[in-house]
């Protein structure tokens, strides 16, 4: 569950990205985040799991409250949500098996229950075949499924997704909304940032609009609503 | 941190190591050039060092003591000269010692003199030292306004000059060491740093996984504790055979002459414990030094 509460968000260098957002998101929804370039859904997204900190407000990610959150716990809380980038950001050197794997050994687990793991997610998201190839070796597709299964491993709350289709062909970002539309079956929220009109057009879902920093529009099975 | 956690960080360590070949390499080089410099420069300051104490240990003042003082005045003399507040010690030589120890210090040659052991034509003598040799020529000047003096001993130039020489010697070579040092320490920090920004993204993706800092420090801070005992190794095989065979060359050609150079057994072993501990200081120093400003949360 996300709870802000007037937030406010004025980097250094003096432009304002959130101006006042006020929202809830109830645990198992499935949210997307739309808007223009610069409109201020990246600083939204990323004040979610910590990347930036708001300058006044309250947000509440998982039942913890991030305004108060010491530096140090930082990666204590990231541990209970899932993070997926529109470049993938995966390890070149590293195996499939590997990078999964990846977000298991920071936390500590056992050989033997992060082999399990790895192998169930890698099986939901049809790459059990590629565990032992590298990244190089996979289409763009197969690296983002890559991605969100190393999102996913720890069993997370809360994913995250900033445009995970944006260097995607549309048959592609199909097989990727699949992959997040059953994640979303069993009760993970997701938020997605996209600029993915035929998405979120045809699988309707919760949309929440951006423009200069505030939300301009907040409605159960909406549109995209913006002309390309 | 469980066991398994650092068996991980250890296996991590090492295979970066491998990994960044080029820049592993790089990093050695720097600290193996510098740490031979280092090594160099602190085998040659400390025997200056060494050369210059006992030199400084080794002035003292001989004073001649007129032949028409009674025993009486010479002890009054003696007396004197003790109360002088920056002497150390005072002693006596009588004119016989003077002849034995002139007689040794000529070796075979020095039979000549044992004619003279029947009409000894020396002075009876103090041998004073300052308790700081700087002070000697002040000492020396109070000596010789003192009755029954006949004349004073200390090679005045000489040592003044000598003094200056190893005083511009020891500074110059501190200031040397110390300029090596902060070099090494720039050089190496600089080559990880390289090495950590090429990791950047890794780091990147660690933090958003949930790693501790920590967790992201231990692997790197070994990788530079590696390297830091690898690039000490080149410098210790060099000065530890270097410094062997100089002494071997040099210690039996300085035997019985004022200068000794410091013994094999324990300095070069000595040295090589310090570049050891300097190559893993600077190591781990560089890594934590780099690393740090990826881990701002």
């Amino acid at each position: 569950m996300i709870i802000m509460k007037d937030v406010y968000k004025k980097y250094p260098n003096g432009v304002v990205a959130v101006n006042g957002i006020d929202v809830e998101i109830d645990q198992g929804e499935f949210v997307y985040v739309v808007g223009p370039s610069g409109a201020g859904k990246s600083t939204f997204i990323k004040m979610m799991y910590r990347e930036e900190k708001p300058t006044k407000g309250t947000i509440i990610v998982n039942g913890v409250d991030l305004t108060k959150l010491k530096d140090r716990k930082v990666p204590l809380f990231r541990r209970s949500l899932g993070v997926v980038f529109q470049d993938f950001k995966l390890l070149p050197k590293l195996t499939v098996f590997e990078n999964v794997a990846f977000a298991l050994e920071v936390i500590e687990e056992s050989p033997k229950t992060i082999k399990k793991k790895v192998m169930e997610v890698l099986d939901l998201v049809h790459l059990k075949h590629k565990a032992r190839m590298f990244p190089s070796e996979l289409s763009g597709g197969e690296q983002q499924r890559v991605s969100i299964a190393r999102s996913i491993v720890n069993n997370p709350r809360l994913v995250i997704a900033d445009e995970p289709t944006g260097n995607l062909d549309p048959e592609t970002s199909k097989d990727i909304m699949d992959i997040f539309e059953r994640i979303n079956a069993s009760g993970t929220t997701i938020v997605m940032a996209t600029h993915n009109r035929e998405i979120v057009d045809t699988i309707k879902h919760r949309v929440i609009a951006i423009e200069n920093g505030i939300i301009v529009r907040d409605e159960q099975r909406g549109e995209y609503g913006y002309e390309i | 941190m469980k066991f398994r956690t650092f068996g991980r960080h250890l296996k991590e360590s090492f295979k970066s190591i491998f990994r960044n070949g080029w820049m592993t390499f790089a990093s050695l080089s720097a600290v193996t050039v510098t740490l031979v410099l280092v090594g160099v420069f602190l085998v040659l300051i400390m025997n200056i060092n060494a050369v210059a104490t006992s030199i400084e240990e080794d002035v003292s003042i001989k004073v001649l003591i007129d032949t028409t003082a009674t025993e009486e005045q010479q002890k009054d003399l003696g007396e004197a000269i003790r109360n002088i507040p920056e002497v150390d010690t005072v002693e006596y030589s009588s004119k016989e010692n003077e002849l034995d120890s002139l007689i040794q210090s000529f070796g075979e040659e020095g039979s000549i003199f044992k004619l003279y052991e029947q009409d000894n034509p020396l002075n009876d003598a103090y041998i004073v030292e300052a308790k700081n040799p700087q002070d000697t020529s002040k000492v020396a000047e109070t000596i010789k306004k003192l009755d029954y003096v006949q004349d004073v001993n200390y090679g005045q130039a000489q040592v003044d000059k000598l003094f200056k020489i190893i005083e511009y010697g020891r500074n110059f070579g501190a200031i040397l060491i110390a300029g090596l040092f902060l070099t090494a320490i720039f050089l190496i920090s600089n080559t990880i740093r390289i090495t950590i920004v090429a990791r950047k993204q890794e780091i990147e993706i660690m933090r958003l996984v949930g790693a501790t800092n920590w967790f992201i420090r231990w692997p790197l801070l070994l990788e530079g504790l590696w390297l830091g005992i690898l690039g000490s190794i080149i410098p210790i095989t060099f000065i530890f055979i270097t410094y062997k065979n100089i002494y071997d060359y040099l210690q039996p050609r300085l035997e019985g002459s004022f200068i000794e150079i410091l013994d094999f057994n324990p300095f070069a072993f000595q040295i090589c414990g310090l570049l050891l501990l300097l190559g893993c200081v600077i190591g781990v120093w560089g890594s934590m030094m780099s690393v740090r400003r990826f881990l701002k949360v």
